[in-house]
């Protein structure tokens, strides 16, 4: 293995003071408090640049996304009854640190209905595993993530073998009376066996 | 593996078996050689020891490396395109944690770098440090003066606001005066032939990447010569030599702290007022400004370039007149030949006579920067501390004789003397209404700056096309502004209340829309003594009309109209506005007043409609009166209502054939545009209505 082998000058200091300059052990004595001064003074300058650098860097920290909330997705009769999950646009007003956006669409879910049924089911379209988008693969009857080929079943459950570690994440679902769907529109953290929101 | 042999000991290494961390010191000196560069960066020979006056170089070094990382933090939240720079650098300075003291540490400093080059130069040429074998590294200080000089000038349009924007066509303007390549630098420079997105990346691309880079190159050359040469002592040497460190290095340190103190305190100083004051600090106030954003369709009255380039802006007046030669001669040909002499410097400096010539020369510039600077700000600011009331009789010889000279010489009798006074003082009152029109211009900036500061704070935040469609679609800031324009001429729009509105108001010609809709507005209307006012109809073709002898002889008639009747209509008609109440829409005490109760309302909607009483002339609701003998005052004063007077009062529903003198905003002539679109028809009835955009404030 290759190792640094500088070498060294044995008398680095080639510009040693000559006999005008004073002894820097000397020096270092008489220098000492000029030494601390010295270092408080400059750090004391710096310290405002890099505290409020620091200050403004770590905002992002202080920031909290948008509290979950039901969103209306689409209506009853959009999902038809027959155990395929259909893939809706979630729209909702959103802010993107300055810029307010009116009804944009902020991602997807997917909506699924069983013959005869008026109960729907919500699934997150964000792969557990990394946050990929995952897809309907119709020909293989199922969810398919083109990240990294995590497979689900119609319902959520996972395909084994899977790089994914939990089941693709439901979301809160309810059906109002009048019958709109609507989805309680939540991220949660990838990558871990728990499905646990993000603030 | 390891198979490295022992090291020769360094001299500054310490003696003794080392501990853990003397050990990790060993490891990384051994591959590095650390210690000897640190060596030879602290023990540099001072001769003649530590002065306070070798402290400008280093300080320098401190306030770029202050930018460096404020500016690289700053990088991390700042969007550079037209519709974003004006954003993001609101959200950094009024929303991010601690945005506005970075901020405002990066633009003090920034001011500070001017200041110090200034010492550092000055302290160069006096001391003749740039003599052999220095000349290069005066030269390249000469270039690192520029390259900060352009760094400032960059930075100036990066927050997009209006300041920024205007002075930065300016500075890109005189650029274009350069011969031949002038306006091919021009639009290279501005990333096109329009400002815009362009302008932005690339003045971004100089301020925070080419310019510094070259900064550094440069720096790293200009520190490596110093070094080589060694300090250039102040002659003669009476003291004994010191080392840099920490002689040396505690006076530059303390330089440094008291650097950052002023910037500090500049940026804090407001906050210390405010607290003195009682009133309450608002961080986003403090530090550096921000304007409104640029508009190129709106003059900017207050644009002046940052204070340190205020000379060459006051230069360039010497050559007023002179067109574009005159102005390529002060901006560039003049400027230029000073360089030129400044990089001549070290050459003449050879001789003692030109070093004397080089010190001259330097410490009068720095003398005419400082006149001109003083010129500059006295032009502006004059109107602070001119009398202008002693200049009245010239004010109103002016306004007589509409500035003829033969009939001012004729009012003087033809004496010369006392016509030569006079125009000396008409060209002093000049100078101050100049100064006035400034300091009016900075006031409305700053107006403007608080409006577009407090929009986007609305809780929807700021529309994806950015910040400038929410000032051009606000009300407070467009109707003013349109009013003026189109409406002024003959309307006035002064608070009744203000002592010195009636002084104004006389001169209107037409009626006062201040409150136009409001109970007050109304109560007015009705009162005999001021319906022929100038506040009314006085000043109007409708002075002699039914109206006027309605309010005067019908209403004073007590037997047919009690007090309370008139106040009833007065409920009645403020009900149709939408304004009840003593405010105006929105204005935040709206919730607190009270609604009229309805059946004051409805009594007076009843002696409205009625056809003995405002009902024989107007059309109101459903009491059947034609069109055309008054106007139709059903939903008299809403926003609707307005807009179609504004657009059309020559319409039946309106003044008919009886219309005085208003224009038709909003009605195209065959074959032309109207002369208001129908967005600023609207702005103006929203701005009379004082229906806009107000933050929710504290206790509501």
């Amino acid at each position: 293995m290759p190792h640094p082998q500088t070498p060294v000058d044995p008398s680095p200091d080639s510009r040693a003071p000559d006999s005008r300059a004073p002894d820097r052990r000397a020096a270092d004595r008489r220098g000492f408090l000029a030494q601390v001064l010295a270092v408080i003074c400059g750090g004391l300058a710096t310290l405002p640049p890099l505290a409020a650098g620091l200050w403004m860097f770590l905002d992002p920290l202080r920031r909290r996304g948008a509290a979950a909330t039901f969103l209306p997705i689409t209506e009853l009769s959009s999902v038809p009854d027959d155990g395929i999950p259909r893939q809706f646009a979630v729209v909702t007003d959103r802010v993107d640190a300055w810029t307010g956006f009116a009804s944009e669409p902020i991602g997807a879910v997917y909506l699924c209905r069983q013959k005869g049924s008026d109960t729907v089911e919500a699934l997150s379209a964000t792969c557990p595993h990394a946050g990929c988008f995952v897809e309907i693969e119709s020909q293989e009857k199922c969810f398919r993530c083109p990240c990294h080929n995590s497979k689900f079943i119609f319902d959520g459950g996972i395909v084994a073998p899977s790089p994914s570690p939990r089941p693709m994440d439901g979301l809160e679902c309810r059906v109002e009376k009048n019958g709109g769907i609507a989805v309680k529109w939540q991220n949660f953290y990838t990558g871990i066996a728990e499905k646990v929101a993000r603030p | 593996m390891n198979t490295q042999p022992q090291q020769p000991t360094q001299p500054t290494r310490p003696a003794g078996k080392p501990g853990l961390l003397g050990q990790l010191a060993d490891f990384f000196d051994d591959r590095t050689g650390y210690r000897a560069l640190m060596h030879e960066a602290l023990y540099e020979r001072v001769p003649g020891g530590a002065r306070w006056r070798y402290v400008w170089g280093s300080s320098l070094v401190f306030a770029f490396m202050t930018q460096v990382i404020t500016g690289l933090v700053l990088w991390s939240s700042y969007s550079a395109s037209a519709q974003t720079a004006w954003e993001s650098v609101y959200y950094i300075q009024h929303e991010m944690a601690g945005g506005w003291l970075l901020r405002g540490i990066h633009h003090v400093m920034a001011q500070a770098m001017v200041v110090l080059l200034a010492l550092h130069l000055m302290q160069v040429v006096i001391d003749g440090a740039y003599r052999a074998p220095r000349e290069v590294n005066f030269w390249l200080g000469l270039v690192l003066m520029m390259l900060v000089l352009g760094m400032a000038l960059t930075g100036y349009l990066l927050p997009w606001d209006q300041k920024g924007y205007w002075a930065t066509r300016v500075a890109t303007n005189l650029a274009g005066l350069v011969p031949l390549l002038g306006p091919s630098i021009q639009q290279v420079v501005v990333g096109g032939p329009d400002y815009g997105h362009h302008t932005l990346t690339r003045f971004f691309a100089l301020h925070a990447g080419f310019l510094p880079a070259t900064l550094v190159l440069m720096l790293v050359v200009h520190l490596s010569l110093f070094r080589k040469h060694g300090l250039c002592a102040r002659q003669p040497i009476t003291r004994p030599d010191a080392m840099f460190w920490p002689d040396q290095v505690l006076k530059d340190a303390v330089a440094m702290l008291a650097v950052m103190a002023v910037v500090l305190g500049v940026i804090l100083m407001p906050a210390l007022r405010a607290m003195l004051e009682g009133r309450p600090i608002v961080p986003g106030e403090l530090g550096a400004e921000l304007g409104a954003p640029a508009d190129p369709s709106l003059p900017y009255a207050a644009a002046r370039p940052e204070w340190y380039f205020l000379f060459l802006f006051q230069f360039l007046k010497v050559f007023e007149g002179w067109g574009a030669t005159g102005e390529f001669f002060g901006a560039i040909v003049v400027p230029g030949l000073v360089m030129g002499i400044m990089f001549l410097m070290p050459i003449l400096g050879r001789w003692q006579l030109g070093h004397r010539f080089n010190v001259a020369f330097t410490l009068a510039l720095f003398a005419g920067i400082g006149l001109l600077t003083a010129m500059a700000t006295n032009e502006d600011y004059t109107a602070l501390w001119a009398d202008r009331g002693s200049f009245a009789d010239v004010e109103k010889l002016l306004e007589e004789t509409g500035g003829d000279t033969a009939k001012i010489a004729a009012h003087f009798g033809n004496d010369t003397v006392q016509i030569a006074a006079f125009q000396g003082r008409a060209k002093k009152l000049e100078k101050i209404r100049h100064s006035q029109s400034f300091l009016d211009a900075v006031v409305q900036a700053k107006a403007d700056s608080a409006r577009a500061i407090t929009l986007a704070g609305r809780p929807e935040r700021i529309p994806p096309a950015g910040m400038l469609e929410l000032v051009r679609n606000d009300s407070l800031s467009q109707g003013p502004r349109l009013f003026a324009q189109h409406c002024a001429s003959c309307h006035a729009h002064i608070d009744p209340d203000d002592p010195a509105a009636a002084v104004v108001l006389a001169k209107a010609s037409a009626a006062n829309l201040h409150g136009f809709g409001t109970a007050a507005w109304m109560r007015g209307l009705l009162d005999p003594k001021q319906v022929a006012g100038p506040a009314y109809f006085g000043n109007t073709a409708h002075k002699d009309d039914d109206m006027v002898n309605f309010v005067q002889n019908d209403l004073t008639d007590a037997a047919t109209w009690k007090p309370a009747d008139v106040e009833a209509v007065i409920a009645a008609m403020t009900a149709e506005s939408g304004l009840t109440g003593s405010g105006l829409a929105g204005s935040g005490g709206k919730a607190a007043t009270k609604t009229p109760n309805d059946e004051l309302v409805n009594r007076g909607r009843a002696l409205v409609a009625d056809g003995d009483r405002c009902g024989s002339c107007h059309t109101f609701r459903d009491n059947g009166v034609a069109a055309g003998s008054a106007p139709d005052i059903t939903g008299w004063g809403s926003r609707e209502w307005l807009v179609g007077i504004i657009n059309d009062p020559t319409h039946e529903r309106f003044y008919g054939d009886s219309n005085d003198r208003m224009p038709s905003f909003g009605k195209a002539e065959p074959g032309s545009a109207p002369i208001l679109t129908p967005r600023q028809v609207e702005l103006i009835a929203d701005w009379l209505r004082g229906d806009w955009y107000r933050p929710a404030g504290p206790g509501h």
